[in-house]
């Protein structure tokens, strides 16, 4: 195994015992991004090659002459007798979706393309501050608008380490698929309908959406701001307590950011889940969606391999001692979907109103005669699709007329999908419960092309993850099995506000019981030379 | 299938939210528009008690976690020409734009 595969608490460990420098960490890092991960990301006219389809094209801009500044800092500064911080040495990726100063912050669009960054988001700087190294920025779905990655305006777009013709996941893309490939232990990424967790779970790497307000979004370019959680993807449990230490915690630049002390996640990470309560929802075991052909209703059971690696992680949860209750009713979990086409929407056509072509970002070179010519041809030539379909949905469904009917509705039906965890993690309640097992999402990795440019099946993939966006609940995505096709399976634990550490606990205590499983020692097709 | 978002109405979101599209464009967004309302459509099928208020938030935010207002200080930005720097045009660190058509107000 090399350095840029090892997790990064076994590399600060050994950083913290002088035993390797950060130097050595970083080269074994850069030799494998040269090796697996092809051409970054461009906006540049582009003509898929063979070679580009077996790469991970996790980046849309590297950083490395900078990390090998910071690299010889850190290990100037140990030498010297400094007492290292807790990511010191520890290479890791930003999702381009947050400002870092000096940086390209791109957010995958046309639009924020020529856009370098003033001032750094508050988790990148807290993780720069702990003395973690900066490898580079990694691609996305425009703004985050998708599920898959397809729909950066640079190319080539993210491909799964585990099999480049299939999906990364969306919109945390380049993120997980960096993780999986060795480019860095560590990625921030951000989750606002299952952005972290189902990339991490399509490409088999660990991954938290916090609590909303756990973790600042000062510095993340904004899709839906009710939504919106910036969050940790790693290899394992341990790696993701690590980083949301970090991270965590209030922020005088975001009113939204809690004023609640921060658990140290990594000191009871290991206790004992004797006696937890976690549940298992039939609600998360189908989908409920619209055919747009046959306009109607269907209600579709998940994927059989899926439901059945839930049920055998609930079972050997209760070999140790962890009470599995079954048949919790999540009645509103179906709603989620509708809910999310409706309020995200809205707060992605109020945030996207600033770009303009005129303070930053792209700006039309067509001549033009006055200001709504230019606003007009510069929004229409910067934004790709996506972007453009969420401005008018969340213009009509918030206009005066529709409102009541749209976006009102939808904000009382989020209030019952609330309920519906608060009932369930109620500890004066019927349930009584820890935590909700289900699984990350309905299928594996899709094929690349099978379902872009169907905007409502697209949205659908985050059918099980985005209940927890809307009521502002932690849920971390683990990996749990392979299936037939050799892709990754995900599944989550869903906790109530703030319950981030006890999921880790027990997210760490199914690592354990799981370590010697055959399916762990199975590696990513792009690794298969390493 | 009932479309609606009509071409007319389509059209004047387009105009609202100051987009130009191109023919191919404009009938994939406004295909899609139309599917994802279908979609949205289940919600009102839903039954709601009126005493089930909007919630713009998932998380109650209490006064003991809600962060203190700050003082209302102006604090500078430390290298505001890095700001006016990513304008398209600039001209004496002031930002050009073309000209602005003098509407009269109905």
């Amino acid at each position: 195994m090399e350095l840029c595969d090892f997790p990064a608490h076994k590399l600060s460990k050994m950083i913290h015992n002088r035993e390797i420098s950060a130097q050595e960490i970083l080269d074994s890092t850069l030799t494998r991004i040269e090796k697996v991960d092809g051409r970054p990301g461009s906006t540049k006219p582009y003509t898929q090659t063979s070679e580009d389809k077996e790469k991970v094209h996790a980046f849309i801009t590297l950083l490395a002459d900078d990390a090998r500044k910071r690299a010889q800092e850190i290990d100037k500064s140990i030498k010297e007798g400094d007492e290292p911080g807790l990511l010191a040495g520890i290479p890791y990726t930003v999702k381009d979706i947050f400002c870092v100063k000096n940086t390209p912050s791109t957010a995958a669009s046309k639009i924020l393309a020529n856009f370098v960054s003033p001032y750094t988001a508050t988790p990148a700087k807290r993780l720069q501050n702990a003395g973690g190294i900066l490898l580079g920025k990694v691609n996305l779905d425009e703004f985050t608008y998708g599920s898959s990655n397809e729909s950066s305006a640079f190319l080539p777009f993210p491909r799964n380490p585990w099999n480049p013709d299939h999906v990364t996941g969306g919109s945390s893309g380049g993120s997980a698929a960096a993780v999986a490939a060795g480019e860095g232990a560590l990625s921030l990424g951000t989750d606002t309908a299952g952005s972290i967790r189902q990339p991490a779970a399509f490409c088999g790497v660990t991954g938290l959406k916090p609590t909303y307000g756990r973790v600042s979004r000062y510095g993340l370019i904004a899709f839906g701001s009710s939504l919106d959680c910036p969050g940790p993807i790693a290899k394992n449990v341990t790696d993701v307590a690590m980083m949301l230490k970090v991270i965590a915690g209030a922020d005088p630049h975001d009113s939204t950011a809690v004023n609640l002390p921060v658990d140290d996640y990594l000191q009871n990470l290991e206790n004992n889940i004797r006696g937890m309560r976690i549940g298992l929802s039939p609600d998360y075991f189908r989908i409920t969606f619209f055919d747009t052909d046959k306009e109607e209703l269907i209600e579709a059971p998940i994927n059989d391999e899926i439901k059945d690696i839930v049920y055998k992680a609930a079972g050997r949860l209760a070999e140790m001692g962890v009470d599995i209750i079954e048949d919790i009713p999540m009645p509103h979990n179906r709603y989620g979907i509708p809910v999310y086409f409706v309020i995200s929407r809205v707060e992605a056509a109020s945030n996207l109103h600033r770009y303009d072509g005129v303070k930053y970002g792209y700006r039309t070179p067509d001549q033009v005669k006055e200001l709504k010519e230019l606003y007009r041809k510069s929004r229409g030539q910067g934004f790709g699709l996506q972007p453009k379909l969420r401005i008018l949905m969340g213009m009509y469904v918030s206009a005066s007329q529709y409102s009541e009917q749209y976006y009102e509705k939808a904000l009382r039906v989020r209030r019952l999908i609330r309920q519906d965890f608060e009932e369930i993690f109620d500890q004066n309640g019927k349930y009584k419960l820890d935590a909700l097992l289900a699984p990350t999402t309905p299928t594996t990795a899709f094929k690349i092309g099978n379902i872009y440019g169907d905007s409502v099946l697209m949205q659908y993939s985050d059918q099980l993850t985005v209940a927890a966006n809307h009521a502002g609940v932690p849920a971390l995505s683990i990996p749990a099995g392979i299936d037939k096709k050799g892709l990754p399976i995900g599944i989550q634990f869903i906790g109530q506000d703030f319950s981030e550490g006890k999921l880790l606990q027990i997210g760490r205590a199914f690592e354990i019981a799981t370590e010697t499983d055959q399916w762990r020692s199975l590696k990513p097709l792009v690794l298969k030379n390493f | 299938m009932k479309e609606e978002i009509t071409l007319e109405t389509f059209n004047h979101l387009v105009e609202l939210a100051a987009l130009e599209l191109s023919k191919e464009e404009a009938e994939y967004i406004r295909k899609e528009l139309n599917n994802q309302l279908t979609s949205i459509h289940q919600l009102q099928a839903i039954q709601i008690d009126d005493s089930i208020l909007p919630t713009s938030h998932g998380i109650p935010y209490t006064s003991e976690m809600s962060p203190p207002i700050r003082e209302d200080k102006f604090i500078p930005f430390e290298e505001p020409d890095n700001i006016l720097s990513q304008a398209p045009e600039l001209e004496d660190r002031y930002i050009v734009v073309p000209d602005i058509p003098h509407t009269d107000l109905e």
